[in-house]
């Protein structure tokens, strides 16, 4: 075990893939000499070079799509996007060509590529660089998203991403990169299920990237008034793990999900829907979802907290699937 | 090269003479470039007289008029170069080697088509030929090329990445990003900008505020070239001088193709945009009988031959529809697959 965060966990994911083998290359802006905007990266271009920790302008469009282009091309290119905001700029090349080449291609072309974005708030950084649009990329056939909430899927989702042939996007939420703890030496993750966290009977908490840890917080002020609360993580946003969340619901029969994402179109939505069409005999009680109110996010502090799902809310909402 | 007309629209005609010069070459290429662009245009008058027949359907955008483009182009490329094209591809997929049946079977959506009926005849795929599609994202495959480029230089590949895109793309954002990167970081890049002066139905005047497209390059410090894209000993001359620049000094350039396509955009389109006199100037300069006239005059092409020749293409255009027809169609069970690599490696 070692003290470590989640942002050294990243870099050190990062480090451990460029020295591994040498078609891994890291790309985006500001990720070489500047050491990465959220000083992921930091430290990667001494190490590495400047082709392989390769700087870029700021055309997230040109440099996604030259990621691709990189990817066919034999490489397998870590593209760092700077936020979820920014990589609408990106999003024809992500969505019309690195999800569809494949198919399109009737099987002939797959995209080997990684792209890692920053999401969401809690920083005050307004309505353009904290939205959480990690549904969004949920809902595209052909690619994989992931999200990272512990130190150990962030040191340990990056390799196993790199060896899919296809695209995956991995969400590093903002508020996480200061998260600090203990890491095993070797982690070995998997990118295909969810996991529990917390192992409990009452009800099912289901949440992901930053909201994990309010998820987390809210069953243990929760276990004091008795109610005994599993919390999942979902940290595969896609391709769902529809038996992890089916297992707890027939253990609790209760469902809340936390999404940092708006509640219209959610991954919530999804979520619920999909326990809904599946299980609806298990609930005891209808599913409920907390998640961001309908706003961009506003810069006041008071505004923007009021905005997200908090640990009390979280708990308010549970208590109501539980009764209480 | 712009005259007004009297319904308003403005005339955009060729920018030099009917070419009447000896072809410079041998026998065997001048032969076989006057094929290739055979090959492409009678592909496609059967695919246009199949689609009017409804055994093709979707979006159908025809190359008839550009045919020296790409048989100069792709006669330019190496086998180990790398090509990125549009959804206007029927030329460059054939010349690069994707057979005509395969080819027609995947406009015809059978699973013996190129992109197993996946694509259709915007989205042509070769992967073995390193051919990266038939992309319907106006300058979509421009970042891709330029990946491409960079895989190379990182691997230490030396080859030439020929990336295909119309006039329409030089408005997109795209084509400025990957233009910079190009440029910045130097990678070997063919830009082949066909320019046939309409995005869709918006001519160049209207969409640019600067029409000689290759200031655009220089704006990027990229070496830049304009040929008569008509005419296909400029079009190879000039694509194999600019495919060895690109292959010996490992950096990009751009050449504009100045070319017409005499059918409207696509099936869909009634063509009310432009002149009818305006498509008539520029099919007086259309590639294959002045090149066949250029021959004929050197007394290197008899009538005959031509007739030969086009036979045989014709009997190639015939094979290629009745294997198309003889296709199979995916079985339904099948549609899920290839959307993400099976676990054995895609070996599909």
């Amino acid at each position: 075990m070692s003290h470590t965060s989640y942002r050294e966990a990243l870099r050190e994911a990062m480090r451990d893939a460029l020295r591994r083998d040498p078609r891994v290359f890291l790309m985006g802006e500001d990720v070489g000499r500047y050491g990465g905007s959220y000083a992921v990266s930091k430290g990667l271009q001494a190490e590495f070079g400047p082709e392989r920790i390769r700087d870029t302008p700021l055309s997230e469009l040109a440099f996604v799509g030259a990621g691709i282009g990189a990817a066919l091309g034999g490489l397998r290119p870590i593209v760092e996007v700077m936020t979820v905001n920014f990589s609408l700029l990106a999003l024809d090349q992500i969505v019309n060509t690195a999800a569809t080449w494949r198919h399109m291609s009737g099987g002939q072309c797959s995209v080997p590529l990684v792209i890692r974005m920053t999401t969401g708030a809690g920083r005050q950084l307004a309505a353009q660089h904290s939205h959480s649009l990690e549904g969004w990329y949920a809902h595209i056939p052909g690619i994989r998203v992931l999200a990272p909430a512990t130190l150990e899927d962030a040191r340990g989702m990056l390799w196993p991403a790199l060896q899919d042939p296809d695209p995956v996007i991995l969400f590093e939420h903002g508020q996480l990169y200061n998260v600090e703890g203990e890491l095993a030496e070797d982690v070995a993750v998997d990118i295909h299920s969810a996991r529990v966290r917390r192992s409990g009977n009452d009800v099912t908490l289901i949440a992901y990237g930053g909201l994990l840890g309010k998820a987390l917080d809210a069953a243990e002020q929760l276990a004091k008034e008795g109610i005994d609360a599993e919390v999942i993580d979902l940290r595969v946003l896609r391709p769902l793990d529809d038996a992890t969340l089916l297992a707890s619901l027939q253990k609790t029969h209760r469902v809340v999900m936390v999404d940092e994402g708006w509640k219209s179109g959610s991954l919530a939505a999804e979520v619920v829907a999909r326990l809904t069409e599946q299980a609806f005999y298990e609930f005891d009680a209808p599913p409920v979802r907390v998640c961001s109110a309908e706003v961009p996010i506003p810069y006041a502090r008071h505004l923007e907290e009021a905005a997200l799902p908090q640990v009390a809310t979280i708990a308010a909402a549970v208590r109501t699937v539980c009764g209480t | 090269m712009s005259q007004p007309n009297q319904a308003g629209l403005e005339l955009m005609l060729p920018p030099g003479p009917v070419p009447t010069a000896p072809v410079p070459f041998a026998p065997e290429l001048a032969r076989g470039l006057l094929r290739d662009m055979l090959r492409i245009r009678r592909l496609e008058e059967k695919a246009a007289e199949l689609y009017g027949a409804g055994q093709i359907r979707g979006f159908l955008h025809l190359y008839i008029g550009e045919e020296a483009v790409a048989a100069g182009a792709m006669l330019a490329l190496q086998p180990e170069d790398t090509v990125v094209a549009t959804y206007r591809e029927h030329g460059q997929a054939l010349l690069r080697g994707v057979s005509m049946r395969a080819i027609m079977a995947e406009m015809f959506g059978k699973q013996e088509g190129c992109s197993r009926g996946r694509g259709g005849s915007m989205h042509l795929f070769d992967a073995k030929a390193r051919f990266f599609g038939g992309n319907a994202i106006v300058a979509g495959g421009l970042p891709l090329a330029v990946g491409l480029a960079l895989a190379d230089r990182m691997q230490g590949i030396r080859r030439v990445t020929a990336c295909f895109f119309g006039d329409g793309a030089v408005a997109e954002g795209a084509f400025h990003e990957s233009m910079n990167l190009a440029a910045l970081w130097q990678l070997p890049v063919l830009f082949c900008c066909e320019n046939n002066l309409y995005a869709m139905g918006t001519s160049l005047p209207r969409a640019q505020s600067q029409t000689d497209l290759c200031t655009k390059a220089a704006g990027y410090r990229i070496a830049a070239r304009a040929v008569d894209g008509m005419d296909v000993v400029a079009t190879y001359q000039a694509a194999l001088e600019a495919a060895d620049t690109v292959r010996a000094a490992q950096q990009p350039f751009f050449l504009e193709f100045q070319t017409y396509r005499f059918r409207a955009h696509s099936m869909f389109d009634p063509d009310l945009y432009r002149d009818k006199a305006e498509v008539e100037h520029w099919k007086e300069h259309g590639p294959i009988h002045t090149y066949t006239a250029r021959l004929k005059t050197q007394g290197r092409l008899a009538e005959e031959q031509f007739l030969a020749l086009d036979a045989e293409v014709g009997r190639e255009v015939d094979d290629a529809v009745a294997f198309a027809d003889a296709g199979h169609w995916e079985a339904v069970s099948d549609l899920l697959r290839d959307v993400h690599t099976p676990a054995d490696g895609g070996a599909s």
